[in-house]
């Protein structure tokens, strides 16, 4: 059974408020979820070299230019922030 | 005429020859979203100026041009994970609650392009983590053959709309089955295309590695006319490929369909995956059914051949530890800041945490706190490269049965609809619901279900697996069973 103490500190690293009951609900769920995983244990292990990737699967990026959008994007981009001012969004001071 | 009951083609047809207008359309449809909606659920959020302006528009465009796009003027329903300007984009979750889209989704753009009207946004699971709809923060889709039933998920909305005659056809998106599956259970029409197909610029990302969009419809001509419209390369998305579609011509006679005996209670290992998760395998009228439909390509003149997938077995682990690590990392952005729910607190992480506790359901904190299990130090190794060696080895099974057959038919699910609440206490039976489908997306493959029978009332989905980029070999031998089954 994974641990209460270890449940909060995953909580924690993943930004999430958990309450006492979640904890505990979390502890049984991540327990039987991870004793499921084992199931790879079994699985063969994979040569090295084997792993091939298709030409389908690069990721294709565009060139780096900057595209015209319209101001109207911006605008809403931040109006769909809860806290904004003059069109910035505000943001709780961090040091 | 009920113009409920028309498809895409025949809706064409009919707004070609001046039989009909599109706003008469669309209000066929609102109506009978007013009507039956309530006791079904589909919608989230019905967009009835956005459509009733679309159709008048279409309507112009119909009216003075004598060639139109086949999508012109045809009502269609959008999963509330992809985004239309202007509108409410939850996917499902609290934490989006009163998001308004910015932009348009690349496929919503190309649609609109095309003049298609969109009627509203569907329910979801919410940003995709589910079976059933149950996991919507906001209510569950019934499943439209059997109100106590799930309709499925991720795409629930999507599909018990087309189903429900809500909507011409639907978008959807399908992460480890979430366009088959609920389109099995509902018994209409969805393709997972392969991954690059489509653009998935303007969809929340569950996992980027297996995210695609994709079309639902009544029938499968209709689906690959929406597959036609919303495919190609896109700048936007940098995973979408270069790729032109070609209609294609299958004969059933000769063509050689591969059947997993991993999938059936009779092939060698006698069960589907891991045996405590697993204990019964496929339901018996399923088997029965699936079984049936391939029987009908046979006397068709098609080649049946045994595959083996034997990775079949670890896909399920495999899926569920690389999803919810993709997941874990996607979802971080939803931290009160840039959009969506606000929580105020004294400090950042305060803000950060109490919203994010707030926000997400119990689904969506098991994902992301599994995803952050698997990728923390000390883990990383035992679970997510384990997990991606054994997508390796899913892969080469799929490449290796490729060698010896044309496409794959295989179930889309082990059972049938299920009762609302029945898996909702015990995460890994529903995770089960995705057994034959999570393949493909690890693959990167398409598949497509086709309705191919009904187990009581509930329909029963058939999937038809092909090579990467053969969307038109599926699609042909696809509607060649689909008459088949008529």
């Amino acid at each position: 059974m994974i641990s209460k103490e270890e449940v909060q500190h995953i909580a924690k690293l993943a930004r999430l408020e958990l309450t006492p009951q979640e904890v505990e609900k979390m502890q049984q769920d991540l327990t039987a979820i991870l004793d499921y995983f084992d199931v790879l244990q079994k699985a063969p292990k994979v040569k090295v070299g084997k792993q091939s990737v298709s030409k389908f699967e690069l990721n294709q990026s565009r060139n780096d230019v900057v595209a015209q959008r319209s101001a109207s994007l911006a605008y809403n981009l931040v109006e769909a922030a809860p806290d904004k001012k003059d069109g910035y969004i505000k943001v709780k001071s961090i040091l | 005429m009920n113009f409920l009951d028309l498809t895409i083609a025949q809706a064409h047809e009919g707004l070609k020859k001046k039989e009909f207008t599109s706003a008469e359309l669309t209000r066929a449809y609102l109506d009978q979203i007013k009507k039956t909606d309530g006791s079904i659920g589909a919608y989230l959020a019905i967009t009835e100026k956005l459509a009733l302006q679309q159709a008048e528009e279409a309507d112009k465009v119909i009216a003075t041009q004598k060639d139109f796009p086949v999508l012109t003027g045809i009502p269609f329903c959008v999963k509330d994970a992809i985004l239309v300007e202007g509108q409410i984009a939850t996917a499902g979750s609290k934490i989006l609650e009163n998001y308004v889209a910015p932009y348009d989704a690349t496929v919503i753009r190309k649609l609109k392009e095309q003049g298609s009207v969109i009627l509203g946004k569907t329910n979801m699971d919410c940003f995709g983590f589910g079976s059933s709809t149950e996991n919507s923060a906001f209510k569950v889709t019934k499943n439209p053959h059997d109100l106590e039933r799930v309709a499925g998920g991720s795409s629930g909305g999507s599909a018990a709309a087309v189903a429900a005659k809500e909507a011409c056809y639907a978008l959807a998106e399908d992460t480890g089955g979430s366009i088959r599956q609920p389109a099995s259970f509902c018994g209409v029409v969805g393709l997972k295309p392969t991954y690059g197909a489509v653009s998935r610029y303007g969809v929340y990302a569950y996992a980027s590695s297996l995210d695609q969009i994709g079309p639902m419809a009544r029938t499968v001509e209709d689906v690959k006319t929406i597959f036609k419209a919303i495919c190609g390369k896109d700048p936007k998305d940098a995973t979408s490929v270069g790729y032109e579609f070609k209609d294609a011509n299958v004969e059933m006679k000769g063509l050689k369909i591969g059947v997993p005996k991993e999938y059936f209670t009779d092939g060698s290992s006698g069960r589907v995956g891991n045996s405590r998760v697993s204990p019964k395998g496929i339901n018996p009228e399923v088997e029965r059914i699936i079984k049936n439909a391939i029987k009908k390509a046979e006397d068709a003149g098609a080649k049946i051949i045994e595959i083996s997938l034997p990775a079949t077995e670890y896909a399920l682990a495999c899926y569920y530890i690389i999803a919810p690590c993709e997941a874990s990392a996607n979802l971080a952005r939803f931290d009160g800041i840039k959009y969506g729910l606000s929580e105020p607190a004294d400090n950042l992480l305060d803000v950060y945490l109490i919203t994010r506790g707030k926000g997400f359901n119990a689904e969506a904190k098991r994902r992301i706190m599994i995803g952050t299990y698997a990728l923390s130090s000390g883990y990383y190794d035992a679970y997510y490269k384990k997990a991606q060696e054994v997508r390796q080895l899913v892969r080469q099974d799929f490449t290796d049965a490729f060698k010896k057959v044309d496409v794959i038919f295989a179930p889309v699910s082990p059972f049938p609809a299920f009762k609302v609440g029945e898996k909702t206490d015990d995460p890994l039976s529903m995770y089960l619901a995705d057994i034959y489908t999570i393949s493909l997306n690890l693959a990167g493959l398409p598949g497509l279900s086709l309705p191919a029978g009904k187990a009581g009332n509930l329909p029963v989905g058939l999937q038809i697996i092909g090579n990467h980029f053969e969307e038109n070999k599926i699609l042909s031998v696809a509607s060649k069973i689909e008459s088949m089954l008529k």
